[in-house]
């Protein structure tokens, strides 16, 4: 897990091969459509949308600079571009697109049909609200509508990150062992369209790193034609959909592994989580994408001032690391879950509904066969508290995640909630039951 | 150009890429159409089929029908999909990575062809992939039982068209198909008739030889949908033709040619007449429904005479073919 070490700090990298590093100064989009170049995929098929559409141009001018030996299909919508992708691995080729937001949601139907074949397609999904009203800044209702379409999901914090996943992709979702698409998931503008100073591995690397892909079984194959894609009826789907649960339980070991080969090459290592100053914390919240860097910084700010605080990045989310997450938390007291989406279940967001029934049942009470306690919380699990934030590129600053670790710390020492009265930035909340807050921060009543 | 598949006989032993065995019902035009389709395909064969009978009745897991690589993905979508497999194959094959020949045949019925998949078809036309597409038309959406499609003929009978007190079927015309797809500057377009196989399996040969996307609306009848008897099926696609509901035609590099000319054209009544999904319009006030649509195809041909002319080549510059 790297506790408290930073991925890109000079600890993390500490290996004498970095010298010969490259660092270039890079938006995310740049730094993804780099990722994408020096993979070099055999097919590439999107379609723009604002924040994505830079990776497409860079992507175009790439293929009509002769620098990438990439088909690059111009295809007319998204729902053309993920379908175009599923026969082009179907066909035996590496494909990759990319999209974000309206996108993502009318590739809906072909996203089930890319995992339920056991299409290793990477792409990167720039995260943007959906529609309606429209909106093209970032929030993370896309992708966590695509949350339970059986594609792996790897978050990013910055364009660091988000280079770094797209090249750890192509290794996880063609490991025989996993076969599923993968989704590398980054803040529209805030990370694609923001400067960074980044380093990059050089073209040799990168091919190195991910390989050749070779399937066992493509339609190309002339001496062992093959039907995808079957009619499948209530005899063998049940178990084609186990093996596929399977899959993505696999994902779970083949993620640390390829994340381990990754820090070999490039002295940044990568988790499914990060767990930042959580081992003596009291309070801590869950954060995924690039909200993760403003936590970090207000949680240094709050130990300078004595406070018992943490963060944890949430780097995967599908498969969901529910057992890290049990260890990582258990010992809290109270835990502020960061839902950057409005799930609409009147209960919580989706990443607050998910951590909180990982930690669910680590109370201790039950003692074992030797009566000691059982589970990871003698004292019971933490409170876990819910807070939306961010819809439609809302920013989010400092006092705003302040604001969080002073309820938590409030709860903590004893305060009880009031009603629905909300205190600061943090709005009137919602109860769906006697132990759910769901608070949304800073939003106008 | 010459046949490949001369005989009755040459047909009968042409590879079957779809084999017998399949679950498509007795007397179904689709699998007909397909084997003649494919007794014409060069090399080795890729086919993308949408969802529909054709699909469902012939790779019901853990069978197959197809002898050939085939790809299933979702209703609408089989262009893309073909789109992204042929451009794998010109990535793999300029690797050196892939060897083989193949050519590429995308099948949609009427109601993934014509309506869900049009964009989708569009697209791929348009791109200029090397894929010949493929509509079976058997004017309705079928496998979900028989619901109107945009190729449902005029006066037509569907589960969503119903003739009833208040309303003859289907009040609207077809939509032609085939002149959508020609308008995107293809190489090759042309409707054919599995009654009339010479014809199919040479606009088939065509149509795999073209530099670029083809396209081919191939009437396959639907014993259950048209309401016939199953023993008719060739006979019906001969009436469509013959009655000129289902003109022969081709475009060829924008030149439109008419590829049969019935000797003498039958009325329109001896098509209607054997299908059940017409029975009403034989009653009381429709009949006028029946000549109004005899108007049409007897309009229809003489638009197709007129492209004909219009797109011929000027003199002296005539093809020999
Ligand atoms: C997106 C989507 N909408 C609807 C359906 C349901 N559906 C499956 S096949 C079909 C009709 C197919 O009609 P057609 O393309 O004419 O083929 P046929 O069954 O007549 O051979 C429909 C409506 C579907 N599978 N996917
Ligand atoms: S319902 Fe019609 S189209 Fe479908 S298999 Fe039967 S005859 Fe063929
Ligand atoms: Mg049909």
């Amino acid at each position: 897990m790297g506790e408290d070490v930073r991925p890109g700090t000079a600890e993390a990298a500490g290996r004498d091969d970095r010298a010969r590093r490259r660092r270039t100064a890079l938006t995310g989009n740049e730094a993804v459509a780099l990722a994408m170049r020096q993979v070099e995929p055999d097919v590439v098929a999107a379609y723009p949308i604002t924040p994505q559409t830079d990776i497409v141009q860079f992507f175009a001018s790439f293929v009509a600079d002769g620098r990438v030996k990439t088909e690059f299909v111009t295809v007319e919508s998204e729902h053309s571009a993920m379908s175009a992708v599923v026969g082009a691995s179907a066909a035996g080729a590496r494909a990759m697109t990319a999209t974000s937001a309206n996108g993502l949601a009318l590739m809906w139907e072909v996203l089930y049909i890319a995992s339920g074949s056991r299409l290793p397609i990477v792409m990167p999904v720039v995260n943007r609200a959906l529609s309606a009203p429209i909106n093209i800044h970032c929030d993370h209702s896309d992708a966590m509508g695509a949350r339970d379409s059986g594609w792996v999901q790897l978050w990013s914090e910055d364009a660091q990150e988000a280079y770094d996943n797209v090249i750890q992709a192509v290794r996880i979702a063609e490991d025989p062992r996993v076969l599923l698409p993968v989704m590398v998931c980054y803040d529209g503008f805030i990370i694609s369209h923001a400067l960074l100073n980044l380093e990059v591995l050089t073209d040799d690397e990168v091919k190195e790193f991910v390989g050749t892909y070779r399937p066992d079984r493509s339609l190309l194959d002339p001496d062992r034609p093959v039907t995808v894609g079957p009619l499948d009826l209530y005899d063998f789907y049940f178990e084609h959909k186990r093996q596929q649960a399977e899959a993505m339980a696999a994902a779970r070991e083949v993620i640390p592994e390829v994340a381990a080969a990754y820090a070999a090459l490039t002295g940044r290592s990568y988790g499914m989580m990060e767990a930042y100053r959580l081992a003596d914390a009291e309070a801590a919240v869950v954060v995924l994408g690039s909200a993760a860097g403003t936590a970090r910084f207000v949680v240094d700010r709050l130990r300078r001032e004595g406070r018992k605080a943490g963060l944890l990045k949430l780097r995967v989310f599908r498969p969901f690391p529910a057992s890290e997450m049990a260890e990582a938390l258990g010992g809290l007291r109270a835990v502020a879950v960061m839902d950057r989406c409005d799930g609409f279940s009147a209960a919580g967001g989706p990443v607050f509904n998910e951590v909180r029934s990982a930690l669910y049942g680590l109370d201790g009470v039950r003692p074992d066969a030797a009566g000691r306690p059982q589970g990871r919380a003698p004292n019971g699990p933490p409170l876990v508290v819910n807070v939306v934030y961010g819809l439609g590129g809302r920013d989010v600053d400092p006092e705003d995640i302040e604001a969080v670790f002073d309820l938590l710390f409030r709860r903590i020492e004893g305060e009880e909630p009031r009603g629905e009265d909300g205190a600061g930035v943090l709005s009137r909340s919602l109860r769906p039951s006697p132990n759910t807050e769901v608070h949304y921060l800073g939003v106008r009543e | 150009m010459s046949l490949k598949v001369k005989s009755l006989k040459e047909l009968a032993a042409a590879p079957q890429w779809l084999t017998p065995g399949h679950r498509m019902c007795a007397g179904c035009g689709a699998p007909i159409a397909m084997r003649q389709l494919l007794a014409a395909a060069p090399r080795r064969v890729v086919v993308g089929c949408a969802t529909g009978c054709l699909e469902v009745a012939t790779t019901i897991y853990p069978y197959t029908a197809w002898r050939c690589s085939f790809i299933h993905s979702a209703f609408e979508n089989t262009a893309a999909t073909m789109s992204g497999v042929e451009a794998a194959y010109r990535s793999l094959r300029r690797q050196a990575r892939v060897e083989a020949d193949f050519v590429f045949v995308a099948v949609g019925g009427d109601g993934g062809t014509y309506d869900i998949g049009l964009q989708s078809l569009s697209g791929m036309l348009e791109r200029g992939h090397r894929v010949v597409y493929v509509c079976y038309d058997n004017g309705a959406y079928m496998n979900t039982g028989v619901q109107r499609s945009s190729a449902t003929p005029k006066g037509a009978a569907t589960t969503t068209c119903p003739a009833g007190e208040a309303s003859p079927g289907k009040r609207q015309p077809r939509k032609d198909l085939l002149a959508v797809a020609s308008a995107h500057g293809i190489p090759y377009a042309a409707q054919a008739a599995p009654s009339h196989w010479r014809d199919l399996v040479r606009k088939a040969e065509k149509a795999f030889r073209a530099e670029g996307p083809a396209f081919l609306n191939i009437l396959a009848p639907c014993p259950r949908g048209w309401r016939y008897d199953t023993a008719q099926t060739i006979e019906l696609t001969r009436l469509a033709v013959e009655t000129c509901f289902w003109p022969l035609v081709e475009v060829e590099e924008g030149r439109w040619s008419i590829t049969f000319r019935p000797k003498k054209k039958k009325p329109l009544l001896d098509f209607l007449k054997p299908q059940g999904r017409f029975r009403h319009l034989f009653e009381g006030q429709n009949l006028k429904m029946i000549e109004e649509m005899q108007r049409e195809v007897d309009e229809n041909w003489r638009r197709l005479e007129a492209l004909e002319r219009l797109t011929a080549p000027a003199e002296g510059l005539r093809r020999s073919s």
